[in-house]
Formats: structure tokens, sequence, C-alpha cells
């Protein structure tokens, strides 16, 4: 397994941690006073998806993590594992519960996402930055309303609830941005 | 390591308008010290002798006479031994603008090239010298009066430890329980876990002050060049300072040893202390200790980063904002 010295830690570099992957988020080299210098590097721990802090010292190494980023379709879930499949060599993943988290209510069959493998394993599915969803659930359009005041909640096909303007309807297609859960506008298709 | 370009890696790291700031800085400092009648001088960057200091790495380069063998040199990591030589023969007060280079370190507030303000004062003793560090920040930088805080007080007030009575293993247990990602395993010396609870603990409380703040009187195993001296609680202490502003450490300051013996004894222990760590062992400069034997004033001294005060000046984060051409694009 490679190892990354301290002057290699750069933000995005994948490194195991006490067994976990993770991945540095910032790295700072700290030189106090007339003393040994040290790398403070706030990271993300992949596995559990939780932000920290750690301190290094300048010159320790660490080992790397087999921590790719690929994109895979999705496929179906069977109650306990969500699947995805290389469109290229129909390879399939099965996600945990864990590693889909919170991507769950964005989940629509055959739409692409990034999925993070470590070590060959689904360990995060990211779903793209917007997405198009029908609406399957929400109360009557108002007539004439076209402003975005107000607003009232509305269910898409995934299960995601996002709040929307008053003129939408059950059947709209509407383009959602996933790292806000917010309606962004009407789709086109 | 031949690297891809992209189409703006030529470019300089700092806006046109720092760098006319830049200049103005210079110009100010300039001024600063010709109205205080200090002289500029301008010592040479490379020398055949190298700090001791255990964490200060210099840059070794060599020259090569034509026919004959080479002869290290190394790249300053700091003016303060030539102008102490400058002081022993009569100088009098002085400063320079110093390009210095300090191997290993590049972050944002560290580049491995930067710029020293340094400057000695036989007529200044060790409060005079802070003030006029305090008097310099104002009338160049803008900055309000600094507080003036001893190293004790400051321990005591932000994190109630008393430095002077605190154990090793008090230290450590400390730091072990409030340095946030901190490993239980982490392994240093008293002074170690001193700095390590100064920068990681106290600095960023100082950072909050509106006011720079000038620490004084550090432990006396922090002395580096600085005379020690015996409080009235029969404690010994550094006559070394640290100024902290806007969340930077911007100069370190002396009241200047003038024993030779006492400094080759500690140009020892920092060689032995490189040993242990596998480092290399450094020349001592044997004009140094020659020039302070045959008469250094007593003076205090203090280097300041020029880089650092423009990025104060500049509210910039990162040091290559401040420099025309960081590190990385050099």
């Amino acid at each position: 397994m490679a190892s990354y010295s301290t002057n290699e830690f750069k933000g995005g570099l994948k490194f195991m941690l006490d067994g976990d992957p993770c991945s540095i988020i910032e790295n700072e080299f700290v030189k106090p006073g007339k003393g040994q210098a040290f790398n403070r590097v706030k990271f993300r721990n992949l596995k559990t998806g939780r932000v920290n802090e750690r301190t290094f010292k300048s010159g320790d190494s660490v080992e790397s993590a087999d921590v790719i980023e690929t994109d895979l379709e999705y496929s179906y879930d069977d109650g306990e594992f969500w699947y995805f499949m290389d469109p290229s060599t129909f390879e399939q993943y099965a996600a945990d519960a864990n590693a889909v988290s919170d991507a769950k209510e964005w989940l629509k069959e055959q739409y692409t996402y990034t999925v993070t493998l470590w070590d060959g394993d689904p360990l995060l599915v990211t779903p793209p930055n917007f997405v198009n969803l029908k609406v399957v659930e929400t109360d009557p359009g108002l007539r004439g309303d076209t402003s975005s005041g107000g607003g009232k909640p509305a269910t898409l096909e995934t299960g995601a609830v996002v709040r929307v303007p008053l003129f939408i309807e059950e059947g709209e297609l509407l383009k959602v941005d996933t790292r806000t859960s917010t309606y962004v506008e009407r789709a086109k298709d | 390591m031949p690297k891809a370009m992209t189409e703006t890696d030529w470019q300089p790291t700092a806006e046109i308008t720092t760098l006319k700031r830049r200049a103005q800085l210079l110009a100010d400092v300039r001024h600063f010290f010709a109205a205080r009648e200090v002289l500029e001088v301008d010592t040479p960057v490379l020398s055949q002798a190298a700090p001791t200091a255990t964490y200060l790495d210099s840059f070794q380069t060599h020259y090569q006479p034509p026919g004959g063998a080479d002869q290290a040199y190394f790249l300053q990591t700091s003016p303060e031994f030539p102008m102490k030589r400058l002081l022993a023969a009569g100088s009098g007060d002085i400063y320079q603008i110093a390009r210095v280079f300090r191997n290993g370190e590049l972050g944002h507030q560290h580049s491995p090239e930067f710029t020293m303000l340094e400057w000695y004062r036989p007529t200044l003793d060790y409060a005079g010298l802070m003030q006029e560090v305090d008097e310099l920040l104002q009338q160049v930088a803008g900055c309000p009066p600094a507080r003036k805080v001893a190293y004790q007080q400051v321990f005591q007030e932000l994190l109630q430890i008393n430095v002077t009575d605190a154990s090793t293993a008090d230290l450590r247990a400390f730091a072990l329980a409030s340095v946030n990602g901190l490993p239980t395993d982490w392994q240093t010396d008293r002074d170690g876990w001193l700095e390590l609870m100064m920068s990681e603990l106290i600095e960023p409380q100082l950072a909050k002050s509106e006011k720079p703040v000038i620490v004084f009187d550090f432990p006396a195993a922090q002395a580096q060049l600085a005379k020690i001296y015996r409080n009235a609680e029969g404690v010994n202490l550094a006559a070394r300072f640290e100024v902290y502003a806007g969340g930077l450490e911007l100069a370190n300051g002396y009241d200047e040893c003038l024993d030779a013996n006492e400094l080759r004894r500690r140009f020892e222990a920092d060689n032995a202390n490189r040993q242990l760590q596998g480092k290399a062992l450094m020349p001592i400069d044997e004009n140094l200790l020659a020039a302070i034997d045959a008469g250094m004033p007593a003076c205090t001294g203090v280097a300041l980063g020029l880089d650092r005060l423009l990025m104060l000046i500049q509210k910039a984060t990162h040091l290559q904002h401040v420099q025309s051409f960081g590190f990385e694009k050099a």
C-alpha cells in the first residue's frame, strides 16, 4: 500500500486513519514559535461521513486509502441493498443503507450517481447537484399565483419532499437542487 | 518535477494593488527608521555557518571554485549573525530588510523564502524595544496600541495554568484534553507541550483581540539567543518576546545574550538535539562568537516578518497573496 507524507497532504487526498478511509478537507502547516512543525488536518471520515480534526507531526506518513469515485447507474433496491451498475461493464455494486444515507430520497432508476468505492465496495452515494423529478403529491395549484412567495410541500416520485411555489401541480417535472433540497424551476423533460 | 501548465500559471500570486501597498510598506519602514537615525545595512545572504536551532532548517548550497573542492554555503534564515558582527564592530543602531530562507516551511502563513525586517538597538532596553515595535505597528500598519502581557500571565488568564509549577505530565494531560485532534500517543518534551498549547489554545484567543498582543518573558528553556534573568520570585526567564496580531505570529525579539560561552553551550545543545532527531549538525558560527567575545554592546533586537505584516494590512489569508510570485509559482 502506498503512503503519503504530510508534505503531500492536500484537499481531496484519501488516506487511512484508525482503520477507516478518510478524505482531507483542509491541511494547515503550523510552526509554533521556535518549536517543531506539525500539520493540522481537517478531514471527513468516509465511512461515517463525520468531519474531524487530527494533528500530525510534519514529516509523518499515512497509508493511502484505495478509494475511487465512479459514475454508476442506479438499478433497484431489495429493501436491504441498493444496486448500482457500471453501464460499460454491467458490473453490479450493492450499497447498504449507510452508503446510500441522504442520497436515498434522490434515487431514480437509470439515473447516474457518483459512487465512492473503497476496496471495490460502495462507501458513499452522491446524487448529482440537480435532478429532474416528477411531483406525485401536492395540494391543488392556485390559479394566477406565479410568484414564489409562500409555497407548499410537494412529494416527488423518489419520496423526497420539497417546498414548491403554489402554482405547481401533481404530475409536473421539477428541477431540484439535491444539496439544499430546494426547488429550482419547472423542467422540460 | 514537470507539472502541466495552465494558462494562468505565469501570473503573479498577488494583485498589482497589493504590490503597490507592499512598496509603500517598505518605504514607510525605511522612513520610520530614518527618522530614528537607525542605519540601514546589507549583509550577505550566503554564509559558511548556519543557525543550529533544532527546528530551523537552512537551505544548503555549494561554492565551486574552478578546479577546487566544493565549499558548503548556507542561505541565511535571518541576518542576525552578520548584523551582530556589525554591532561588535561599532555600527550602532542598525536595521535590515532581508530576504531569508527556511527549508520545509510551506503553508498559509509560511513560505521557504520570505522577507524579514530585523533591527538591533544598542540604545534601547527590552521594554524600550517592545515599545518601538508597538509604535512601528501603529505607524506603518495602522494598528491600535498593543497589549503587553507576560507569558506566565497569558497561560494563567486563558488556560488557568501556572507554567512555573506545572509538571510536564500536567501539561501533557491538559494538552491531550484540550487540543482538538491531538493523538493520545503524541510525544514531545516540556517545551514542545508549551509551544503546542501556545499555538493551538492561546494564539486563537489572542487572534480575537483588536490590538496586537506582545507576550514577553518566555520560559528560560525557550531563550534561543536571549538573555536569561532571574525574576523577583527566583524564577529564571528568557528576555524574549513574541508579537501576535490578527492571528499571525509577527515578530520575535530578545534582550540579546552577550555571553559567548553561554551561546556556545546553547549551540552545542542544539546540535546534540539535532543528532537525536537524525538531523544534520550545523557548523557553529565562530565569527559570531568571536565578535560577541570581542565586545558586542548590550543591545536588544527583533525580527519581524514583513510579508505577514502585509497580510495583516491587506487582511490576506495566504502569504502568497502578498508576494509577487509565491513559492510554488517561483
